[in-house]
C-alpha cells in the first residue's frame, strides 16, 4: 500500500500544479481572492537576490514567498534562479515547520507524552528537545485533559503551545478542556484572553491498530465553536499548515493521519505558509466534483486514474479546512460540474461528510444536477482483522462506481 | 537486619527496568542491582532511590493515627496565640484587609438580595470565606496570576476591581469586561491578572500549572495561584495537575478551600482521606493545613508558600479549613440538607470577619463608629452601582458574534445577517434593552 501511496504522490506532482495561497497575515474569513482563474497556470518562484542561499534557506526566516510551488524537473528557463527544493517525508515536513516556528518565536513550545528525548511516537519532534531544551519540548505524565489544560493556561499567559496527542483518539480525554475552555475562554472573557494553541496528532484508520486507535476525532470536534480544524495530507501542506496553525491567534486542531507520515515529496527551500481556511485543488476537471481530505485523497486519486482511462474528467478537491469549509472553492467547482461526491473516512452518522452535504445543499442546491453522494465508513468500531478493516474504509473501486453512478 | 520501613514491600523479585532521566544528561539511567552487604541485609536500588526490604507483611494504614494539625495565629476571640509563629502585618495592610472583608460581606448580602428580587439572574456568595479571599490576596503581589474557581471575588476586590465593575458584570451590561457573555460571578480581568472564571469544576487547576510553566520559562518573579473547593479535589484534573506540577517543578500554589460541602455532599462523602492536605505528599508536594477563618494564618501561610514556590520553583498545597456559611448559590437552599444550628454556629461563633475585627480593635486600630461608617458607605456605594448598572444598556447584538475567533468569519457574519433580518421582521419579539 505504501508503494501505491508513493506512486499516487508522484502522479500528483507530475499532473497537477500545487495551488497554494500563502499570505503573511492570515485572517479567518477574509478572502482576498486575487488569484484569478484557477486554471492550469503554474506559478514559479523567483527568489530574491539576498534571500536564502543554499542549505540555509530552509532554516533562515526571511520574507515569505506567497504561492510557493515546488518546481517541476522540466521547469521553464525563467525559473533558473529558483532553488530546486528538498525532498522529505511528511513527518519530517511537520518537524521542519515546527522547528522553523520555534526558532522564529521563543514563545512556541511543545508539550505531550514522549515528545522530548524520545522524539515523539511518530518522530515528529525528534531532535527538538536537544535543540531547544527540556522546558520548551516538554514531556508530560499521562493525563491528556491535564496537559491540554496546561497548554491552555500557558497560552492564556502568552506562550504558544503545540500540544501533541499521541493518537487523536486519546484527545477524547481532553474533550472537556478543548470544548469548555479552549473553544470558549476567548469569548467568555470578553476577548481579554487569547488561546493561540495548536492541538495535533495522528488519527484515522491505520494498519490494524484496533478500534480505540482508529478514531476520527474531526466528527466530534467539528461542532465546538471557537475552534478551527485543518487536515494535512502532503508534506507540502503539512509543513505549511503547521506553520500557519502556530501563527494563528485562534486554537487550531491539526489532524494528521497515521498512514501518511512516510509520504515523500519535494518541497521548496523558501519559507512558505498554507492558508488555514483554503481548500486545495488537486486535479481540475469538468464532470464531477470529488471532495475529500487526508488519506482518502490518495484513494480518490487512485480511482481518478481509472476514471480518466474510462473517459471521465473528475475534479478532485482536498478540502483541507474542516472547520470552516472553504465554500468558495467548493462552490466554484459545483457551479462548474453540478455533481458532487464526498469521500471521507468518518462514519456515516455525524461526520465531516454529513456536515459538508448539509452546507452544500443549503448554499448550492440550485446548481446540483444529481443528489450528493457521500462515501463514508460504516457506523461500526474499526475491527482489528485486516480484511474487515479494509471493508470499513472506502476503497478506490467504490469511488469509481460512485462516479459512474453519478454521471449516468 | 534490614530495618522495617513499613512499606509492605513484597520480598519477591522485582523486574529490573532501565529508565531514562528526563532532565540533565541523557545517559541510560540506573540499572537495578541487588547489593548484598551481608546475607541478611539487602537493599533495592530502584528508580527514585534505595528501598529497604522488610520481612514483615505490614500494610500502611488507610488513615494516620492523628489528623494533620492546623496552623492558626488568632484564637477564637481574636487574640494572638502566644506561641504563634507568624509575620506581623503592617497597619495599612491589616486595615485594608478588614475593610475589604467587610466590603465583600456587604457585596454578598446586597447582590444576593438583588437576585432574590429578580434584578440579576444568579449569584454565588462567599459567606464564611472572607478571610481566605482577602488574606490570601493580600499575601500575593499583583504580578502573581490568579486562576480562580468561582468563590474568590475577594481576590479581585483586593486588587482593585471596583464595585461598579462587579455590578456591571453581574448585570451583563455593555461595560462588563466579559461583554455580557457569562453568568454572573464569572468575573475575569487580565489587567489585574485574574483569569476569567469557567464554571467547570477543577478545569482551572491544570491551567494554573500551564501558567506557572510560562512564568518559569520567562523567569518571572511571580507565581500562579489557583483556588478550588473540597469537591474539586475529586476531579481527575486535580490529581493530574498536582502530579504535573511536582514533576515539572513549577511555581504554583494550590489553594484548597475545604469548606465542608460540595452543594449537598459533605466531605465525608467526598473523600475518605484526611482532607486535601494529606494528598500533597502522595504527589511529592509540600503542603500545609491552615485555619481558613483566621485571616492572619491564611496571610502567613500564603506568604510563605509564595516565597517557597518562587525561590525553589516548586508547587505548594495549602488546605484552608473553613465553612460555607451561605448556600452553594442562589439556586440552592442548604437548609434542606444540613442543620440550621450548624449554619448558625459557623455564622456567628466562627465568623472570620468578626474574629479579625476583635484583633484590629485590640490593637486600637478600629472602633464601632468607623465600623458603622464603613458599612453604610459601602452599602450606599453598592446600591448606587447597582442602580447605574441596571440602567446601562446591554452589549450590542454584534457582540454575540465577536471573539469566537480573532476575526469574525464569513459563516458567522452570515448568521448575524440572518438574525438581524429576523429582528427586523419581528421587532416585538426582541428585547428592547439590547441595542441592535
Amino acid at each position: 500500500m505504501a508503494g501505491a501511496l508513493q506512486a499516487a504522490t508522484a502522479a500528483l506532482l507530475s499532473s497537477t500544479p500545487l495551488k497554494t495561497y500563502g499570505s503573511d497575515r492570515l485572517r479567518l474569513g477574509s478572502a482576498p481572492r486575487s488569484l484569478a482563474g484557477r486554471k492550469g497556470s503554474f506559478l514559479v518562484v523567483r527568489s530574491d537576490a539576498g534571500f536564502g542561499s543554499g542549505s540555509n534557506a530552509r532554516t533562515r526566516p526571511g520574507k515569505l514567498i506567497p504561492n510557493a510551488v515546488a518546481t517541476k524537473p522540466d521547469a521553464s528557463a525563467s525559473s533558473t534562479s529558483s532553488k530546486p527544493g528538498h525532498e522529505l517525508l511528511l513527518f519530517e515536513a511537520l518537524r521542519e515547520g515546527l522547528d522553523e516556528e520555534m526558532a522564529r518565536d521563543p514563545r512556541v513550545c511543545v508539550m505531550g507524552e514522549d515528545v522530548g528525548h524520545y522524539g515523539g511516537s511518530y518522530k515528529v519532534t525528534k531532535g527538538l528537545a536537544d535543540k531547544y531544551g527540556d522546558l520548551r519540548v516538554l514531556d508530560t505524565p499521562i493525563a491528556e485533559n491535564s496537559f491540554t489544560g496546561m497548554g491552555i493556561g500557558a497560552a492564556m499567559t502568552g506562550l504558544r503551545p503545540v500540544v501533541e496527542g499521541m493518537n487523536m483518539g486519546f484527545l477524547l480525554l481532553a474533550f472537556n478542556q478543548i470544548s469548555n475552555n479552549c473553544g470558549m475562554l476567548h469569548y467568555t472573557s470578553g476577548g481579554q484572553f487569547t488561546i493561540p494553541i495548536v492541538i495535533r496528532g495522528p488519527g484515522g484508520v491505520g494498519r490494524q491498530l484496533g478500534a480505540e486507535h482508529s478514531q476520527r476525532l474531526e466528527s466530534y470536534f467539528q461542532s465546538i465553536p471557537g475552534l478551527q480544524m485543518v487536515a494535512c495530507s502532503t508534506p507540502y501542506n503539512a509543513k505549511g499548515l503547521m506553520k500557519a496553525a502556530i501563527r494563528s491567534e485562534n486554537p487550531v486542531v491539526l489532524f494528521e493521519h497515521v498512514l501518511l507520515y512516510n509520504l515523500k515529496e519535494r518541497i521548496p527551500d523558501e519559507e512558505y505558509i498554507c492558508c488555514l481556511e483554503e481548500a486545495e485543488m488537486v486535479r481540475p476537471g469538468e464532470h464531477v466534483t470529488i471532495l475529500t481530505y487526508s488519506r482518502m485523497r490518495y484513494h480518490v486519486m487512485q480511482a481518478a486514474k481509472t476514471l480518466v482511462n474510462k473517459g471521465y474528467d473528475p475534479e478532485v478537491i482536498d478540502i483541507r479546512s474542516l472547520k470552516p469549509f472553504d465554500l468558495y472553492t467548493i462552490g466554484n467547482s459545483i457551479k462548474k460540474t453540478h455533481r458532487v461526491l464526498i469521500v471521507e473516512e468518518c462514519m456515516r452518522t455525524g461526520g465531516i461528510g454529513a456536515s459538508l452535504q448539509s452546507a452544500i445543499i443549503k448554499e448550492f442546491w440550485d446548481y446540483l444536477d444529481a443528489p450528493i453522494k457521500c462515501l463514508s465508513s460504516q457506523d461500526v468500531p474499526t475491527p482489528y482483522a485486516g480484511t474487515l478493516e479494509d471493508c470499513t474504509v472506502v476503497q478506490p473501486a467504490e469511488i469509481v462506481k460512485a462516479v459512474e453512478d453519478l454521471c449516468k | 537486619m534490614a530495618p522495617s520501613c513499613g512499606t509492605g514491600n513484597h520480598p519477591s523479585s522485582l523486574i529490573p527496568r532501565l529508565f531514562i532521566r528526563r532532565l540533565g544528561s541523557i545517559k541510560a539511567g540506573e540499572s537495578l542491582s541487588q547489593e548484598c552487604d551481608d546475607s541478611n541485609f539487602q537493599v533495592l536500588d530502584f528508580p527514585g532511590g534505595k528501598v529497604n526490604f522488610s520481612s514483615e507483611l505490614r500494610f500502611l494504614s488507610e488513615s494516620p493515627l492523628e489528623r494533620i494539625s492546623c496552623y492558626r495565629v488568632l484564637d477564637d476571640y481574636g487574640q494572638i496565640i502566644s506561641a504563634s509563629n507568624f509575620q506581623q502585618v503592617r497597619k495599612e495592610i491589616a486595615l485594608k484587609m478588614y475593610s475589604d472583608m467587610v466590603t465583600l460581606q456587604t457585596m454578598d448580602t446586597i447582590f444576593y438580595e438583588a437576585q432574590r428580587q429578580g434584578r440579576i439572574s444568579f449569584y454565588v456568595t462567599t459567606i464564611g470565606e472572607e478571610a481566605i479571599n482577602i488574606a490570601s490576596a493580600a499575601a500575593l503581589s499583583i504580578d502573581d496570576i490568579v486562576i480562580p474557581q468561582y468563590r474568590e471575588p475577594g481576590v479581585l476586590l483586593w486588587r482593585g476591581f471596583t464595585l461598579q465593575e462587579f455590578a456591571n458584570h453581574n448585570f451583563g451590561n455593555k461595560y462588563d469586561s466579559g461583554k455580557g457573555r457569562q453568568m454572573p460571578v464569572h468575573y475575569g480581568c487580565n489587567k489585574l491578572n485574574y483569569f476569567t472564571v469557567s464554571s467547570t469544576i477543577a478545569t482551572q487547576i491544570p491551567h494554573a500549572v500551564g501558567v506557572a510553566f510560562a512564568l518559569k520559562m520567562d523567569k518571572k518573579n511571580a507565581c500562579a495561584i489557583t483556588y478550588f473547593g473540597d469537591g474539586g479535589t475529586s476531579e481527575g484534573d486535580f490529581h493530574a495537575a498536582l502530579n504535573f506540577a511536582a514533576v515539572m517543578e513549577v511555581p504554583v500554589i494550590f489553594f484548597c478551600r475545604n469548606n465542608g460541602w460540595a452543594i449537598s455532599t459533605p466531605t465525608t462523602e467526598q473523600f475518605r482521606s484526611d482532607g486535601a492536605v494529606i494528598r500533597g505528599q502522595a504527589y511529592g508536594i509540600r503542603s500545609i493545613r491552615v485555619d481558613g477563618n483566621d485571616a492572619l494564618a491564611v496571610y502567613n501561610a500564603v506568604h510563605a508558600a509564595r516565597e517557597m514556590a518562587i525561590s525553589e520553583c516548586r508547587p505548594i498545597l495549602v488546605e484552608a479549613l473553613t465553612y460555607r456559611a451561605g448556600h452553594h448559590s442562589t439556586s440552592d437552599d442548604s437548609t434542606k440538607y444540613r442543620p440550621l444550628d450548624e449554619i448558625e454556629h459557623w455564622r456567628t461563633a466562627r465568623d472570620p470577619v468578626s474574629r479579625y475585627r476583635k484583633w484590629i480593635e485590640g490593637n486600637g486600630w478600629w472602633n464601632d463608629e468607623v465600623e458603622l461608617n464603613l458599612r453604610s458607605n459601602v452599602r450606599k456605594e453598592l446600591l448606587q452601582a447597582i442602580q447605574a448598572a441596571e440602567k446601562t444598556e446591554k452589549p450590542a447584538l454584534a457582540e454575540l458574534f465577536t471573539d469566537v475567533y480573532d476575526q469574525v468569519p464569513s459563516n458567522l457574519r452570515e448568521q448575524e445577517k440572518l438574525l438581524r433580518e429576523t429582528i427586523k421582521e419581528h421587532p416585538g419579539d426582541y428585547p428592547p434593552d439590547v441595542p441592535v
